[in-house]
């Protein structure tokens, strides 16, 4: 034998052979949507054997833009409840309007998005139907339901009370009740406002997407800190620069902690961090920082002019928005690659092993 | 069994009783079915006698009437893969057993012919003894030996003992050639992360210890695709819905035995209770170590793997990604409370951020 049985496989190789391999290395990188290409920066080719190239996990069947639109939507509304809830109880009145029309326009998108996005949208209630802690969406559900409802009614109450001409059916008698109602509505809708925005990253990392799950801890930070640049970033576009200083403060915290956190997903994870800079979500991801520290960048130093804060708030939104796109497209191409699911998996088991190996070697020398 | 709440392993990690990880003697018990439910039943699927023939994809194909797709799952689609024998491709909404074809070669060093040559036998004898002529080890394990031939295979080399006895296996010139054939299917795990992160309820546990999806409930939000660790449920794109292997639930609750099981002709898919099922495979890896395939291992077995062992488990004869399985799949549920905590820490820092926002501005800057 030219190679040992002793060698695991026992020398076994797949008979069709190295062409065939390269081929499949070929349509596995080019190939396909958001592979990498050629010229792309790699962290280096690691060996790994696959059944004919093909993925083992299934690519999510999430919808693009239904999902990232949702993420990206239900950030910012979340991070604005929160805003407008509190610019409301300290008597901020046009923060306040801003923050409450973001909060509930985004929110109804957001369902909206979602439910398209179902295969049996009619059947959207039964996410209703029971409550399971195990899963993230059964969870998100309850936050979103209450949360989409108070946020669209604290929109609903702060528009009949700008517009008296909609007041009709009798509303016109309890319009004095209005500005307590919307604090009451605000405050319960910003009760789910941070959950609301960080859900969805454990909805992401709770699946056996390489590039979503491995990363968990740092995602939700991700996701808040993009919730908060674009909710920020909306708010502060659409308030008066003199009641808009908390609004610009939120959106520079928010662009901070975003571009800290997504750092740390891109470098911290090895061969599961490749995705993030590869293909099309390597290109989203660099446009996505470039935008979110752009918007930050000028905020500071224009955020206090109408046209500076318009367009660092509409660079910031942008930023959130790429970030969810470019999280998304980074997470579907670790499934279709079985390098991002065999090569770990591989690194944990033959380090168990040599962990059970050296135990062992110990117990018997002592 | 004294559970408190359901709710607490998935948020707080306190999880003694091992309902999100780890072993887990009584599945149907633990999905709350009353203490005289029927015995847990899973799959043995023997890949060393597995002859590639795909009556349990057709079986499973004309018991559960599914529609007809091509290698990459697209519906009503003929299409050939164009890598090998195998054109079902994966498992998917409508292929729920997927036979997996691969083609395999290794260089040998075939030992000297030492036939008519009286001297060398004596010093041969130690090493190539019983294969001194080639023909001669295949009488005797293909004669009249009561044994079938297993002193025979005892006393060869593992190489010839491979060759020799193992039917997927053949010669060419230096070239040694052989083929895996697997018939995959649905692991039905102890921790089956689809039915953990299922928001509706539709995929659920079944008094046998299965695991399947109610139609009638999903509502095809897609949740469980991307959280099998196995890449096995899919969602039919033109009904919305996800399908998968139901262990042939209406098969079983009138006491039959499932269509690929039935239908299998080399007894490669067994079917039973499944400690019986573990107690027969690990007996059969025993009988193949001893006859020298050093490469058989189980895959699933395990009952302190990362989804608690699966129902569904394979005796295989390489590594599992050869044949496109996970080499250690966990359940992604596992490291649910910790992402649960980080992610009540980042909304606590959307409010702390929020609420030092305004207190830290000043108000009423309006001239």
């Amino acid at each position: 034998m030219t190679e040992g049985l002793a060698t695991p496989g026992a020398g076994w190789r797949r008979a069709d052979g190295p062409p065939a391999q390269a081929r499949e290395k070929k349509r596995r990188r080019g190939g396909r949507r958001g592979g990498a290409r050629d010229g792309d920066p790699t962290v280096e080719e690691a060996e790994f054997t696959s059944y004919y190239g093909r993925p083992i996990i299934k690519p999510p069947v999430w919808k693009t833009p239904d999902v990232p639109l949702y993420l990206f939507l239900g950030g910012a509304a979340g991070t604005s409840a929160v805003l407008g809830a509190i610019a409301d109880v300290t008597g901020r009145p046009a923060l306040t309007r801003a923050a409450h029309y973001t909060a509930g326009g985004s929110a109804l998108a957001s369902v909206a998005w979602l439910i398209h996005d179902l295969g049996r949208p009619a059947r959207f209630l039964h996410m209703l139907r029971v409550i399971k802690p195990t899963s993230p969406l059964s969870v998100g559900s309850y936050i979103l339901a209450p949360f989409s409802a108070l946020a669209a009614g604290t929109a609903g109450i702060q528009l009949l009370d700008a517009f008296p001409g909609l007041q009709k059916f009798g509303l016109r008698r309890i319009a004095g009740w209005f500005p307590g109602l919307r604090k009451v509505a605000g405050t319960a809708s910003a009760v789910f406002g941070g959950p609301m925005t960080t859900y969805t990253a454990v909805l992401l990392a709770n699946t056996a997407v390489p590039s979503w799950h491995e990363p968990y801890k740092e995602l939700p930070f991700v996701f808040a800190g993009s919730g908060m640049a674009a909710g920020g970033g909306i708010c502060m576009a659409f308030t008066p620069v003199a009641e808009a200083g908390p609004a610009r403060k939120m959106a520079v915290a928010g662009a901070a902690v975003e571009l800290a956190a997504m750092h740390k997903v891109e470098h911290d994870h090895g061969i599961v961090s490749e995705p993030y800079h590869l293909g099309r979500a390597g290109t989203l991801m660099k446009a996505a920082k470039a935008c979110t520290a752009g918007g930050a960048g000028l905020t500071v130093v224009a955020g206090r002019t109408r046209a500076g804060a318009v367009v660092s708030g509409a660079l910031l939104a942008a930023g959130s928005l790429l970030t969810r796109f470019g999280v998304f497209d980074a997470g579907m191409a670790s499934a279709r690659d079985p390098k991002y699911t065999v090569v770990p998996q591989r690194e944990r088991l033959e380090a168990r092993n040599a962990q059970a190996a050296e135990g062992e070697a110990r117990a018997v020398t002592r | 069994m004294t559970t408190v709440s359901s709710a607490s392993p998935a948020l707080t990690g306190n999880d003694p009783a091992n309902r999100l990880y780890g072993p887990l003697p009584d599945v149907s018990g633990e999905a709350g079915y009353a203490e005289d439910h029927p015995a847990r039943v899973g799959f043995f699927t023997d890949t060393s006698v597995c002859i590639g023939c795909k009556a349990c994809e057709v079986a499973c194909k004309e018991w559960n009437t599914l529609p007809m797709d091509d290698a990459d799952g697209n519906r009503d689609a003929m299409g050939l893969s164009g890598m090998s024998y195998d054109n079902t491709g994966m498992l998917g909404a409508n292929s729920w057993r997927h036979v997996a074809f691969v083609e395999q070669s290794r260089a040998v060093d075939l030992p000297m012919p030492t036939v008519g040559l009286p001297g060398a036998g004596a010093e041969g004898a130690g090493r190539h003894g019983e294969s001194q002529a080639p023909g001669d080890a295949h009488a005797t394990s293909h004669g009249g030996n009561a044994d079938g031939g297993l002193t025979a295979q005892a006393s060869v080399l593992n190489v010839e003992a491979l060759s020799e006895f193992d039917p997927q296996t053949g010669h060419s010139a230096d070239r040694e050639i052989r083929w895996l054939m697997s018939s995959d299917v649905c692991k039905h795990c102890t921790h089956a992360a689809c039915l953990d992160v299922c928001p509706t309820g539709a995929l659920f546990r079944t008094e046998f210890g299965t695991v399947v999806v109610q139609q009638d409930i999903c509502n095809g939000c897609g949740y469980c695709v991307p959280a099998c660790p196995y890449g096995v449920i899919d969602q039919r794109k033109d009904d919305g819905r996800v399908f998968k292997c139901t262990m042939c639930y209406d098969r079983l609750t009138d006491g039959l035995q499932p269509a690929c099981a039935t239908a299998c002709p080399t007894q490669s898919i067994q079917f039973g209770d499944l400690d019986e099922l573990q107690a027969r495979a690990d007996a059969r890896l025993a009988t193949l170590k001893e006859q020298g395939v050093e490469t058989a291992r189980l895959y699933g077995r395990d009952e302190d793997d990362g989804v608690g062992g699966a129902g569904a488990f394979f005796l295989l004869l390489d590594e599992p990604e050869v044949y496109g399985l996970p080499p250690d799949p966990i359940v992604t549920t596992r490291d649910l409370p910790s992402m649960w905590k980080h992610a009540v820490g980042g909304a606590v820092m959307v409010v702390g951020v929020a609420l030092s926002a305004i207190l830290g501005s000043r108000k009423g800057l309006r001239r």
